[in-house]
């Protein structure tokens, strides 16, 4: 996991001037950011501002127009990138869990570590019950992800991620889907990795969350950074839009 | 009326029947394991091939899926005799019914890849899985649980539509019991007759494709329930 980089003061994450756009629908409009190595960034706006495209651009889900994107080493904005080394330093999880649903927990965090990794079976076995244990399922080996609440199917699905020893983490609204009492369940996981030094970008709905866990905030607007600074903007924001987005409750 | 049954002429020639159920079974078992692979590949092709591959695979499903059989089974027949190849019934009857089946394989197995929500493929390719790794491991073994009922369904469909291959004279039960009725004049009986040895082949074969999808699909085995 400390596996040095290239240079270990670069950022693991950076975006430089990002456009993206659906069509004519300008969705980022000149994105720039940094994550450090051990650091949380929460990026928080409105429905539509651009988060989760934003993220998978990082993942390379999308691919972008202009600017730049680097992650651990890899430059992303390349279209020659090979796309197995990105994945294999970045983990991410979304809002819809998208386990297998035909393998069980165990067979679904295996998958990637001996498909892609060529770990022994035996080796990926041992994985997954350390990551299980680590958020808290290591009872749910042999159960299908059926079987499990959205809150233990969201925790095996962080789990699954984090058998492939990623740099850094991505998380998109990974609790949307939970009622609070689920929720809690899955942002103690976070928090968890996030204390262990995990390297995190979270798009995120929980301001008390983002407020106790992230490093920094970026709040994103019309597909712009419009406002960031550690966690202290959310109670003094300086633009009106953070201080309405703030206010409203959300 | 007086409807008299004398099944004792007609069940004399028993070993008749059971030469042409083998028959039966052995063209089903065939044209469902090269059917099965035929639809597979075309399903694939169709979703992921080049636009002319695509467009290939579809409009041998739609020629197949609105054509008769026993014209298609003419066709492969005297197309390959004017052709020049000199092929035994049974070789003919079975490509024939593999090329039908294969039609009906690439519909199911599509409607199994289409519902796979996008959400699944981008977690494999997240994991760092290649394209092929996706296909397989998060598209193709779903989705095969997923239709199987539907594809077993289309199999049994598919044996008891061998009887049809009669007609270019393959000795498989239909046409058993067509030469046991001309010989012994027990028409009714012959095909009653006939009858329970299809009910008979279809239960074998629900069967059998029940334990092969306990096999294939550990899942089912463990919850009992379909994906
Ligand atoms: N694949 C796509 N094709 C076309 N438009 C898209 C696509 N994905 C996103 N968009 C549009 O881009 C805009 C930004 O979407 P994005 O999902 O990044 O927003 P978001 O900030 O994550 O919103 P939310 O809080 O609702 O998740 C939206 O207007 C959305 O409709
Ligand atoms: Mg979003």
């Amino acid at each position: 996991m400390s596996q040095p980089l290239p240079s270990s003061a670069a950022p693991v994450v950076s975006l430089r001037d990002v456009h993206k756009s659906f069509g004519s629908l300008k969705v980022l409009d000149g994105v720039s950011f940094e994550v450090p190595r051990g650091e949380v960034m929460a990026i928080i706006g409105r429905s539509g501002s651009g988060k989760s495209t934003a993220l998978r651009c990082i993942d390379r889900l999308e691919t972008i127009e202009s600017g730049e994107i680097i992650v651990c080493g890899h430059r992303v904005s390349d279209p020659k990138l090979p796309l197995r080394a990105l994945r294999l330093d970045v983990g991410i999880v979304f809002q819809s869990y998208n386990l297998f649903p035909h393998l069980t927990i165990e067979e679904n965090i295996c998958l990637a570590p001996v498909t892609v990794k060529g770990k022994r079976r035996a080796e990926a076995r041992e994985t997954a019950r350390r990551v299980l244990g680590q958020v808290g399922l290591g009872d749910k080996l042999d159960s299908y992800p059926e079987q499990l609440s959205g809150g233990q199917q969201q925790r095996a699905a962080i789990a699954r991620s984090l058998a492939m020893e990623p740099q850094v983490m991505l998380f998109d609204e990974v609790t949307s889907a939970l009622d609070p009492e689920l929720t809690g369940e899955v942002l103690r996981v976070i928090e968890q990795l996030a204390a262990g030094g995990m390297t995190m970008v979270m798009v995120t709905h929980e301001m008390g969350f983002a407020r106790r866990v992230a490093d920094r905030i970026v709040f994103m607007h019309q597909g712009k950074v419009w406002e960031t600074g550690p966690a202290g903007i959310l109670d003094a924001p300086e633009t009106a839009e953070l201080r309405q987005f703030v206010g409203s409750g959300l | 009326m007086n409807l008299r049954l004398d099944f004792g002429v007609v069940l004399e020639r028993w070993p008749l029947f059971l030469d042409g159920a083998w028959m039966t079974l052995q063209l089903a078992v065939l044209a469902t394991l090269f059917g099965f692979a035929l639809g597979a590949l075309c399903a694939v092709g169709r979703r992921s091939g080049p636009p002319w591959l695509a467009k290939l695979c579809g409009g041998y499903v739609e020629a197949i899926r609105n054509t008769p059989l026993l014209v298609q089974i003419f066709l492969v027949y005297f197309g390959l005799a004017s052709l020049g190849f000199s092929l035994s019934a049974f070789t003919v009857a079975a490509l024939a019914l593999t090329i039908n089946v294969g039609a009906y394989t690439t519909e199911i197995m599509r409607a199994g890849f289409d519902s796979i929500p996008r959400g699944q493929l981008e977690a494999g390719e997240c994991l760092g899985l290649s394209q092929r790794q996706v296909y397989w491991h998060v598209l193709l073994l779903p989705a095969m649980e997923r239709v199987y009922p539907a594809l077993t369904s289309q199999f049994v469909l598919l044996m008891l539509a061998s009887s049809v291959t009669s007609q270019i004279s393959a000795e498989e039960l239909t046409a058993v019991a067509n030469y046991i009725q001309s010989d012994t004049y027990r028409a009714f009986e012959s095909y009653i007759t006939v009858a329970l040895f299809y009910l008979a082949l279809s239960f074998v074969m629900r069967l059998g494709f029940w334990g092969l999808g306990l096999v294939l699909f550990p899942r089912r085995r463990r919850l009992g329930t379909p994906l």
